[in-house]
């Protein structure tokens, strides 16, 4: 049998609060961290992913506070990303708990910083998060974008997730702009693009609305499917995406 | 229960899960204060060559050896198991493992690598690690493995692509596992639960 497609709710952490918004835009409050965690863990996720979207240095502690707190009573792997620019960022929220790092803005600003981190911790620890959208004048036809999708990085989407392997990154995190928070369904057309150009795991993120359109990523080739919203307001819960992914014949835990 | 601090990122997810399974646990890279513990658990994630180096810095490899000779129970968790064995070759580079276990730890022949996520094992009849644990999937995170076990343990064997490998090893009163069962839920609480049960 095949390693499971791992089923991943993603919790955007404000000042200690999970928030969730549409294109990063009018965060509305979605719940405690840690009893959103054991949930989603009891739920069945495989995974957890935190990203701290909080921009001062008091809030980065009080990130990695939530971390140890959630490493306490959930027994999945956790992923923790925002703000990480240096092994010193990597080192902080390991020894807080997490199992894996995720960065982006960072590794843009200076891509030398995944080969440091990559050699000092093993790229299994390092998701590198690519936030793309459609951008016409890129030879892929998709570019990468920073602070929540406002601005062009000026480079390649697949250029880039092909580079950020080169120099050592474990995994890839493929954040649609284009359809994130719309839950109209993951950009199957970008996730296939990249799978081509990457042998790493894909996680699939932004725009997850039905059970559908999680085994429609899985069958586009991603290891992995993350989803906010679906989860935090409701919709669905993870036990029956994986249900559904079962039904649909793919293998999960 | 002595825990070997020697730097490892999953050294306190581990403490927690086998405080949470009931043992008394101590993170400690004191020798005299390990010494006195009636088990040793060796954690481990990253790179086998910077694991032996940060092993090595505490004094672990002597502490290592002198468990297994004792016949003290010893576990091993992900490069903590890797690094059980004669060798392990990442990144081009031979480096000389602890070598409790025949055999060396080399490069997984797939295409999607890391091998990163939930996947099942097959355990040998009379295994008392995976005792009640029979389908029940893993965390694994790792690029490298064994491809073959010591020939006088029992050796639980895992697939990813094509390739299979070693995912646990039991021997006597040493074990180590390739996956991570301080993160793999209820199935890592149970297989921790056996473990302290019977060594």
């Amino acid at each position: 049998m095949p390693v499971a497609l791992r089923v991943i709710p993603c919790l955007d952490v404000h000042d200690g609060r999970v928030v969730k918004g549409v294109n990063f835009q009018n965060l509305r409050d979605a719940g405690d961290p840690v009893e959103l965690a054991a949930k989603y863990s009891a739920q069945g996720a495989d995974e957890l992913t935190f990203l701290d979207i909080s921009a001062s240095v008091e809030a980065r502690a009080t990130t990695r506070e939530m971390v140890a707190r959630c490493a306490e009573t959930v027994f999945i792997p956790l992923t923790v990303g925002g703000g990480v620019r240096s092994i010193e960022d990597v080192d902080a929220l390991l020894r807080s708990g997490a199992d894996k790092v995720g960065i982006n803005t960072g590794a843009l600003a200076r891509p030398a910083v995944i080969d440091e981190i990559a050699k000092a911790f093993g790229n299994q620890v390092l998701v590198l998060s690519v936030d793309a959208r459609r951008e016409e004048g890129m030879p892929s036809g998709f570019g990468v974008t920073t602070h929540g999708g406002k601005r062009s990085a000026g480079v390649d989407a697949l250029a880039w997730a092909r580079e950020a392997c080169d120099r050592g990154v474990g995994e890839i995190l493929l954040n649609s702009m284009d359809a994130d928070g719309t839950t109209d369904g993951f950009d199957l057309e970008m996730l296939r693009a990249v799978r081509e150009v990457v042998d790493v795991p894909l996680i699939a993120s932004g725009g997850a609305g039905t059970v559908e359109h999680f085994v429609a990523a899985a069958r586009a080739g991603a290891d992995a499917v993350l989803a906010a919203s679906v989860f935090h307001y409701g919709a669905l819960t993870v036990d029956q995406v994986k249900a559904g992914l079962r039904e649909a014949g793919l293998e999960v835990r | 229960m002595g825990l070997l601090d020697y730097g490892s990122g999953n050294l306190h997810s581990a403490a927690r899960a086998f405080r949470n399974a009931g043992a008394d646990v101590v993170v400690t890279s004191d020798q005299a204060v390990l010494l006195q513990q009636d088990g040793l658990v060796v954690p481990g994630v990253g790179a086998f060559a910077a694991s032996m180096a940060g092993i090595a810095a505490v004094g672990g490899i002597d502490v290592i050896r002198r468990w297994a000779e004792a016949e003290r129970p010893l576990f091993g968790i992900c490069v903590g198991h890797q690094i059980l064995f004669e060798a392990g070759h990442e990144h081009g580079t031979h480096t000389d493992g602890i070598g409790l276990y025949d055999g060396e730890v080399i490069g997984l022949d797939a295409r999607r690598l890391p091998h990163m996520g939930w996947n099942t094992v097959v355990a040998p009849a009379g295994s008392a690690l995976f005792s009640g644990l029979g389908d029940e999937r893993f965390y694994f995170v790792h690029s490298y493995a064994a491809l073959t076990g010591p020939a006088d343990a029992l050796v639980t064997t895992a697939e990813h692509e094509d390739a299979r490998f070693v995912a646990a090893v039991e021997r006597g009163h040493v074990s180590s596992t390739q996956f991570h069962p301080e993160k793999s839920g209820a199935a890592g609480a149970r297989l921790i639960a056996n473990w302290l049960q019977t060594s």
